[in-house]
């Protein structure tokens, strides 16, 4: 059974259908990238997953529990997905370390000595263990982004929903995300990355999704789907981006 | 004839100097615990509620002060609730600082951006405890200079209750005047002790605002 299940989902802001019938099923352990122009939906999609933007129709499950409303319902549900979103967005009156503790404590109530080692350890993953102590503004654009990403594992997800992570970073502060994403997917973390680095994606993902106009265009593993679109739209979209 | 010495006159204005205070503080107090009630309740899920909340905002924001004194203490009298004057003047003055205060501190709330709330629902956490741990912190600093400056507006504000009989500084005065005729004298000083009151705060306002946009944090 797949970890994530996204049935039939439909999607509006006024008159403008963003998802357009939206089937997608991911099992855990998988890496996933969504490619596609702006506009495609890709976004919406991911933020309909943990339920921050709301669906009109359809079904979507993550693991056991399904998207509802309710606050009880959408707790439930993130307790399962985290996610990392393009400008961090770091809790800037907090430090480094209690930005990863806050959730575990106040959430879950776990107690704070085991949290506390629990961000320690997750900070040295994300390669910042000595920078506990220091504040959001005194990093840098790729440091503050390793730290949503430990504090999205603090909260120890089933899946990470990573939103153009990279995307506001300067390029060389990009690999150093994209190494702590690589190796999260190598511990069999399940990913599901909205992305332009189509390197990575190449490199990295089990399956790319190429979403136009509110669909999911083309679906397939890396190899095939990079060096033999099938349609023209991923076609004409591989071209623009230079692979 | 008897005389009244300045130190007479003064001395009794400082003596009333102290509802002024007791009265400001009061209504700063219960308003904000108010204030910050009726910002929960905004927030709230139920449209009806965030309606009423709205109504009561600009209701009190947008009838005079006096007008709602009135209404307190003779609106009540009507119901043959007899009310004294130091009740009607808190009331009044709580119930207008809240709208105030709410409104103040829900501008302080919006302007914190929509990703601190974003990244904290992510973490599963609920609505409260996004409240209260992620975006309440950061609007406090931000929230800081514009609430103490309202804290002047209370006190000034205070002076209307004068008019229903409650014997503060202004009330003080008129009374004063009219055992020595010397209202010159006597207004200069009430409006003298308004300002010693007010400018400190007022200039304690500024250096909240300028010593909270250099420090970021913390």
């Amino acid at each position: 059974m797949s970890l994530i299940a996204i049935e039939n989902v439909k999607k509006s802001y006024g008159s403008n259908l963003v998802l357009n019938g939206i089937n997608l099923e991911i099992d855990a352990g998988e890496v996933i990238a969504i490619i596609g122009k702006s506009g495609s939906g890709k976004s919406t999609l991911l933020r309909c997953i943990n339920g921050l933007e709301t669906i009109d129709e359809g079904i979507i499950s993550v693991g056991d529990v399904l998207l509802g409303r309710s606050e009880r319902e959408l707790r439930a549900l993130r307790l399962r997905v985290g996610m990392i979103f393009q400008q961090f967005n770091l809790f800037s009156h907090l430090s480094v370390g209690q930005n990863v503790m806050i959730a575990p404590v106040i959430v879950k109530g776990v107690k704070q000595q085991t949290v506390r080692e629990l961000a320690q350890q997750n900070l040295a993953r994300v390669g910042l263990a000595e920078k506990f102590d220091s504040y959001p503004d005194q990093l840098s654009g790729g440091q503050q982004q390793r730290v949503a990403i430990a504090r999205a594992l603090s909260m120890q997800p089933q899946a990470l929903l990573c939103d153009e992570i990279t995307s506001a970073l300067d390029p060389e502060l990009v690999n150093e995300v994209l190494s702590v994403v690589r190796k999260l997917a190598t511990e069999g973390m399940t990913l599901v990355m909205v992305t332009h680095e189509m390197r990575f994606a190449r490199e990295v993902c089990d399956r790319v999704v190429f979403m136009h106009q509110g669909k999911v265009h083309e679906i397939g593993a890396p190899e095939e789907f990079f060096t033999n679109p099938k349609s023209p739209e991923l076609q004409q979209f591989l071209g623009m981006a230079c692979v | 004839m008897i005389g009244f010495s300045l130190w007479d006159i003064l001395r009794n204005l400082l003596l009333a100097l102290r509802w002024t205070v007791a009265l400001s503080l009061l209504s700063f107090l219960l308003g904000g615990t108010l204030g910050m009630a009726l910002l929960f309740m905004g927030n709230a899920r139920s449209r009806l509620l965030r309606k009423l909340i709205r109504v009561y905002i600009e209701v009190f924001q947008g009838t005079p002060l006096l007008m709602q004194l009135f209404l307190v203490f003779f609106g009540l009298a009507l119901f043959g609730m007899e009310v004294p004057a130091w009740l009607a003047a808190s009331l009044a003055l709580t119930f207008w600082s809240a709208s105030f205060l709410a409104e103040i501190w829900r501008g302080c709330v919006a302007s914190i951006v929509s990703g601190q709330w974003e990244a904290s629902a992510c973490l599963a956490m609920s609505h409260f405890q996004q409240m209260r741990y992620i975006i309440l912190p950061q609007a406090l600093r931000i929230a800081i200079a514009p609430t103490v400056g309202f804290g002047v507006q209370i006190i000034k504000a205070t002076a209307v209750t004068s008019i229903i009989g409650f014997i503060e500084l202004s009330k003080a005065g008129t009374i004063i005047t009219n055992a020595t005729f010397e209202p010159f004298t006597v207004f200069g000083l009430v409006g003298l002790i308004y300002f010693l009151l007010c400018w400190p705060l007022s200039k304690y306002s500024q250096f909240l605002e300028r010593k909270c946009n250099v420090a970021h944090r913390h």
